[in-house]
């Protein structure tokens, strides 16, 4: 008897520990369980969790037709780079014949691929018909447009600030009135985009920060209506990691389930404004047409909102779950 | 299987809860501790469970000191001990087997073995047919004994209660402690905090007597500090 009772004693005095085999499956085996059930938490109780969601998803809709809109206006700016043309202006009191001339000076330089000659007439003709002023221009007496030479740098002569001094060199000759490059007003577009860039990357910042700390704010609200749930199990024994699991993966659920809310509404307001954009570039004659969101964008979108819903929950869990004891 | 040597526990605020609580109880020993409320029952488990830390003195369990343990291993700490409390601390979203499932889970015990442990434990205290209920479902007693079987599942070495039979009619009373006479009887040592004098001098078992954080009353004479 007393022997028997030795062996039970060092039997059930061992048991409590398991092989690490075993921890490991069910390591695994919880991380699965743990997965889906959060999953299925979320999707069950809609009410709950579809606000959060919602804001969320909007605050990570933003940044992304923030990206889209950047991504279509350097898109834009982009086609006309390298064609930048020249324009000279001459003077009123040029005549055709020095304009001719100028004409055959310029050909001979070897920075420009086509120099062509725009008469007066040409000029007039051409306004009239772009600039919905034609009848207008029946009533002057007399033709208002100076002779004209548009220039198109050669492939390799395109560089703008080489083409900046170049126009500057021209403007200096006689007869020459003005001479306009028309990549001006593409420096300024460009400068705005930059700006505009800057603004949208703050703003996402902001936006990604308010993403932290709403996950992290659901989250803490999570862990207090489950604090006598956790104070129990860490009573028979759970370690910290097995108690904020389930909430990290609720985090990431949150963060990964609105992400995919932004994409397919970035996506909705792609479509709607695909049509009016083609129509607004036909009526400029281009080519345009707008850019959706690239695969690797939306990839990175899920990525990043799953992310942030795990880093908010990471936060909330760190900071709340050290308070709840068992008593 | 615990030692505790000169142990005091001041709370923040200033009460003292222990002043100097020194006994051993041996491995495979059941005993009881008694005394009024305010006297330091709970705090002493408490001690034992690391949910609470002593002021001063030194605790040792299982032949560890537990001032040693760190916080991140309380938790393999407690899976050394089987607690039982007077309101059952069960989930009550959750049916009987998953509430004595979860110690097994929580150790990380593979899902073969988990089914025939808990109903092992179920049937030791008798409620086999009960598993599928939730804990609402159940009457008090039969409740407490789902807190048993959730703190013997792990088969641990140790087993602690703290007023078992708190709200409980003598017939129930009996037993439950009978029950954990039954585990001591297989090798588990038992400390139950309990103010049921007539039950504990009917079970013959040794007893620490608490008044005002002071042993009044020790029958484990506490073993050389080695």
């Amino acid at each position: 008897m007393s022997n028997q009772k030795v062996s039970t004693k060092r039997a059930s005095a061992t048991s409590y520990k398991v092989s690490f085999r075993d921890r490991f499956r069910t390591a695994l085996k919880l991380h699965k369980e743990n997965s889906i059930q959060t999953l299925l938490d979320i999707l069950r109780q809609p009410t709950n969790s579809l606000m959060t969601i919602l804001v969320l998803a909007i605050a990570l809709a933003l940044p992304s037709a923030f990206y889209l809109f950047m991504t279509n206006a350097k898109a834009v700016s982009q086609s006309w780079d390298g064609g930048i043309k020249m324009a000279l202006y001459l003077e009123d009191s040029a005549t055709e014949k020095q304009a001719q001339e100028l004409l055959t000076e310029l050909n001979l330089r070897p920075e420009f691929e086509q120099v062509t000659f725009v008469s007066k007439e040409d000029a007039l003709q051409e306004f009239k018909d772009y600039s919905g002023f034609g009848d207008a221009l029946d009533y002057l007496d007399n033709n208002p447009m100076p002779y004209t030479i548009t220039l198109e740098p050669t492939a390799s002569f395109s560089d703008p600030v080489a083409l900046e001094a170049l126009a500057q060199e021209l403007a200096e000759l006689a007869q020459v009135d003005q001479a306009k490059l028309d990549s001006d007003w593409i420096k300024k577009y460009n400068s705005i985009l930059t700006i505009s860039e800057q603004v949208a990357t703050f703003v996402s910042l902001m936006l990604a920060l308010g993403v932290l700390l709403i996950v992290g704010n659901t989250i803490r609200l999570a862990i207090l209506n489950r604090r006598e749930e956790i104070q129990v199990i860490k009573l028979v024994g759970a370690t910290d990691a097995f108690i904020r699991r389930p909430f990290l993966y609720a985090g990431f659920w949150y963060g990964l389930i609105a992400a995919l809310l932004a994409a397919l509404m970035v996506n909705v307001v792609f479509v709607l404004l695909k049509q009016s954009t083609s129509q607004l570039a036909q009526l400029y004659s281009s080519e345009f047409s707008l850019l959706g969101l690239a695969p690797s964008f939306t990839l990175g979108l899920l990525v990043i909102g799953a992310l942030l819903g795990l880093t908010g929950a990471w936060v909330s869990v760190r900071k709340h779950l050290k308070d709840i004891n068992p008593q | 299987m615990i030692e505790f040597h000169q142990v005091f526990k001041r709370y923040e605020g200033g009460h003292e809860a222990l002043k100097g609580v020194s006994f051993g109880l041996p491995r495979g020993e059941m005993a009881f501790l008694t005394g009024h409320s305010g006297a330091g029952k709970s705090t002493l488990l408490k001690l034992i469970a690391l949910m609470e830390r002593p002021t001063r003195g030194q605790i040792i369990l299982d032949d560890i000191n537990i001032s040693n343990v760190k916080d991140r291993q309380v938790p393999y700490h407690r899976r050394k001990i089987g607690m039982i409390f007077q309101d059952h601390r069960l989930l009550y979203d959750r049916t009987v087997y998953d509430n004595v499932a979860l110690p097994l889970i929580i150790a990380g015990v593979s899902d073969r073995d988990i089914p025939k442990r808990v109903r092992a434990a179920l049937d030791k205290v008798g409620l086999l047919s009960k598993e599928r209920q939730l804990p609402i479902q159940l009457s008090g007693g039969e409740q407490q004994r789902v807190g048993i079987a959730r703190a013997v599942v792990n088969k641990p070495p140790l087993l602690l209660a703290d007023e078992p039979t708190g709200n409980l009619d003598p017939e129930l009373s009996e037993d439950i402690m009978n029950l954990f006479a039954q585990f001591n009887q297989v090798g588990v040592s038992v400390l139950i905090a309990s103010h049921d004098l007539g039950l504990i001098a009917r079970m013959k078992h040794p007893v620490i007597a608490l008044k005002e954080g002071r042993t009044i009353r020790n029958e484990l004479a506490e073993v050389d500090f080695a």
